[in-house]
């Protein structure tokens, strides 16, 4: 038993430095329970101004499509310190950096744009 | 029946074999005559629509059409599109609601037959709507193109696009806070734009729309509007500053004036995790209840002079602040992170009388239009609560998928819903 945990701890580690940095970084941190409230949040609180569909109301669309161009540390700094000048509050208060990441890595991902299904 | 009487006697005379026959020919004619009228009981035509509301399931599209006497669900229908942050007004006659989507969907729900009696996209991305006030036109607000659309209430067929172009023509704004005013009127805000627009129907030669005033430099980004019970002020809560932009109708040479622009000043405002709603006129007497933006507080306004009367500390940032129609009872919910919270404020004392925490999600109130009940759509349960407002005691809970806006046909005859 212990050379298979051994085994599969050589696994994790290993892959863990062959994936691709953004997988690697906010998911590890965040439990699948976390990241569910978080995926909800966005769609129905988020989604608010930005729609639940996330394709943009009185705030703009978060599809890939739009913030494609946008690098990853200007939509983290957006989300944590908000837009002055905008109703876009900044979520430091209510979110942690690495689910604040977590969340921008998912939507540049496409990950929580789907939403009726649900 | 008199027609079926009057048969009979108007055969009298006739032969014995006729007369026979005839009696067979009218006991036919009555059972059909009763099975029909036994069938049109159960036809849902026959329903009355006074006491029918419905309810958005925002997550799937669809809305329940229900009864506030039974206090039961008659139909779910779906295919609605995206009803994030959907609202609804209804025909005069409560036979149809119309159900302004997320998405620029329009549609038109029979409220007897539980179906869509028409849907059309109507735009790309909307946020309310109003029906006239001689009941002919529908209006939806857009942010996407910006402007207001307004089309025929009886096959939603385009009457007029009005695109709300500010600055030197080249912009179009986000519009909000759309209502219907009287003299057959619209009014609505441009939220980029910084202004108001007042549009005229007109029905003859032809159905159309003219933009009669625009309003201009209202104050920064106002974010929503609503009419008085009576139609006389319409007032834009502002966004981007302090304080509310009041138009009186009976006065507009008189323009907008600024209301409570000193009700934050020197505070800090905190971040605001969703934007207050204005629907509605939480009024009492002589006094309004209004949201304040960024602050835990509703603001109470004397409405003979607009002057500040008192603030109410309540549990967090206010979104709605709605007035029971008895007058004596103010609800508040909550923006998130603390929209598990309900709040009830005594309109003679100011004091918080009941707090509730039924769940998360709390997004929407709508009172019976006699005020003994209230529901509350708390999303994050699948529920819609009703409460009775006397002994603040939940009556029943109604299942709804991800519940938000609540609509009972009443609204049908008030100014501005």
């Amino acid at each position: 038993m212990a050379s298979v945990k051994r085994l599969l701890l050589a696994f994790a580690v290993t892959s863990g430095f062959l994936a691709p940095p953004a997988l690697s970084s906010a998911a590890d941190t965040l439990s699948t329970q976390r990241q569910q409230e978080l995926k909800y949040m966005v769609q129905q609180d988020c989604g608010s101004c930005h729609g639940m569909t996330l394709k943009g109301g009185l705030g703009p669309s978060l599809l890939p499509e739009r913030i494609a161009v946008l690098p990853e540390q200007y939509l983290i700094e957006a989300v944590t310190h908000g837009r002055p000048g905008t109703p876009m509050p900044p979520w430091a208060p209510i979110l942690t950096t690495a689910e604040i990441r977590w969340i921008v890595e998912q939507l540049k991902s496409d990950q929580l744009a789907q939403t009726r299904a649900d | 029946m008199k027609q079926h009487g009057s048969l009979y006697t108007s055969v009298n005379n006739h032969t014995r074999v006729n007369k026979s026959l005839l009696f067979i020919l009218v006991v036919l004619c009555n059972v059909f005559f009763y099975a029909s009228a036994w069938a049109d009981c159960t036809m849902p035509d026959d329903l009355p629509t006074g006491d029918l509301g419905i309810i958005i399931e925002r997550m799937d599209g669809s809305v329940l059409i229900i009864n506030t006497t039974s206090q039961s669900v008659l139909y779910e229908v779906s295919g609605l599109g995206d009803l994030s942050h959907a609202s609804a007004v209804f025909s005069r006659d409560e036979r149809y609601a119309y159900v302004f989507g997320r998405d620029g969907g329009l549609t038109k729900i029979d409220l007897l037959k539980g179906r869509i009696a028409k849907r059309i996209m109507q735009s790309g991305n909307s946020i309310g709507g109003a029906i006239s006030q001689d009941g002919q036109y529908i209006a939806v607000s857009n942010y996407t193109p910006g402007g207001v659309n307004i089309f025929s209430a009886q096959d939603l067929s385009l009457v007029a696009k009005i695109p709300a172009t500010y600055g030197d023509g080249h912009l179009q704004s986000k519009t909000v806070g759309l209502v219907d005013a009287p003299g057959n009127q619209f009014i609505f805000s441009l939220y980029d734009g910084n202004e108001i627009w007042q549009v005229q129907m007109e029905n003859t030669p032809k159905p159309a729309a003219k933009v009669i005033h625009k309003y201009k430099n209202v104050g920064k980004a106002p974010y929503d509007g609503l009419i008085s019970a009576n139609g006389r002020f319409y007032i834009a809560g502002l966004f981007g500053e302090d304080g509310l932009a009041l138009l009186d109708l009976w006065h507009p040479e008189k323009g907008v004036q600024r209301i409570l622009d000193h009700y934050g000043r020197g505070e800090k405002k905190l971040p605001v995790y969703k934007m207050p709603h204005l629907e509605g006129w939480a009024i009492a007497g002589d006094k309004a209840f209004l949201p304040a933006v960024g602050h835990h507080e509703v603001l109470v306004v004397n409405t003979e002079n607009w002057q500040e009367i008192s603030r109410v500390k309540v549990y967090s940032q206010p979104v709605f602040a709605m007035a029971s129609p008895d007058e004596r009872q103010i609800w508040v919910n909550f923006a998130f992170p603390d929209n598990n919270t309900l709040q009830v404020i005594d309109t003679e004392t100011y004091k918080i009388i009941k707090q509730f925490q039924p769940g998360k999600g709390i997004l929407h109130m709508e009172f019976t239009p006699r005020s003994e009940h209230v529901w509350v759509s708390v999303r994050d349960i699948d529920t819609v609560i009703i409460y009775d407002t006397q002994t603040m005691q939940e009556i029943k809970h109604i299942p709804a998928k991800k519940p938000s806006g609540i609509f009972f046909t009443s609204r049908a005859h008030k100014i501005g819903l």
